[in-house]
């Protein structure tokens, strides 16, 4: 199977490349990046500003099923060039983690399919790798948990 | 019985996960550890043993203080630390493809 999303990580450095193609035309894949009703969609938060230009800022909350906010983030924007490029800083909120830079890129391949790539920037390789490990620490807590239903099912029968 | 000690045994206990997680953040003192927990300061102390035991935490002496941090080669015996990451933005970025496609189609151009 070939892998739509691509992460490349080189070991030491204190930065990260994903890039993605899309099947989509380039507006609407830029478009799913400007509209903040579009954004809180696929990203699965609420966006409380995102003002599309140069100097403007940017904030996302999440929040649980009972109303407690659980994420925070924020950022300025650097360069807003339509269809083209976006370079902002992202910095969660609540966390050790200092911000970082982030430049976006987006590219037409064909009159319906387009490529995003996101180049990120963290203030040290060792932020860096805390960061990829964030999302491996959460899946280890819901593995195991799988792991547990299954085993007790065993029990069970 | 000689208990086997695996990278699997290590992450059966929720205290333990809980231990894995707050050190993939940044390696950290016994105390510093324990102070996270309800848990007294030798149930902790067990768990990083067992831990231990298992090659999942590496151990730094920094002048009179102990710091641990997760071994990264047993971690990856775990799983590649990396797929993760790279599945939460591959889920994202379907999810974004999918709803600009129905947007696609509920306005056509």
């Amino acid at each position: 199977m070939e892998r739509k999303t691509k992460v490349a990580a080189g070991e030491g450095e204190q930065d990260i490349l994903i890039s993605r193609e899309f099947d989509l035309p380039l507006e609407l894949l830029f478009k799913a990046y400007v509209e903040p009703r579009i954004v809180e969609q696929w990203m699965g938060t609420k966006v409380l500003k995102l003002e599309n230009k140069k100097h403007g800022s940017w904030q996302f909350e999440t929040s649980d099923a009972k109303g407690n906010v659980v994420f925070q983030a924020n950022g300025v924007i650097h360069e807003f060039s339509p269809n083209r490029k976006i370079t902002r800083t992202f910095e969660m909120e609540n966390s050790p983690f200092p911000v970082q830079l982030e430049f976006l890129e987006f590219e037409a391949l064909s009159a319906n399919t387009s490529k995003l790539s996101m180049h990120i920037i963290y203030r040290s390789a060792a932020y860096r790798d805390q960061m990829l490990k964030l999302p491996f620490a959460q899946g280890l807590n819901m593995a195991h948990n799988r792991l547990q239903e299954t085993l007790s099912k065993l029990t069970l029968s | 019985m000689e208990l086997r000690r695996d990278v699997f045994q290590a992450i059966a206990d929720p205290t333990r996960r809980a231990i894995i997680t707050l050190l993939a953040l940044q390696a950290m003192t016994p105390k510093a550890i324990a102070e996270n927990f309800d848990s007294s300061r030798q149930t902790i102390s067990k768990h990083i043993q067992i831990l231990k035991a298992c090659d999942l935490l590496e151990q730094e002496q920094n002048g009179r203080e102990i710091y641990y941090q997760l071994n990264p080669q047993k971690i990856k015996e775990i799983a590649d630390f990396i797929e993760p990451f790279r599945e939460m933005w591959d889920e994202r970025f379907n999810k974004l493809e999918s709803i600009m496609k129905n947007y696609q189609s509920d306005n056509p151009s």
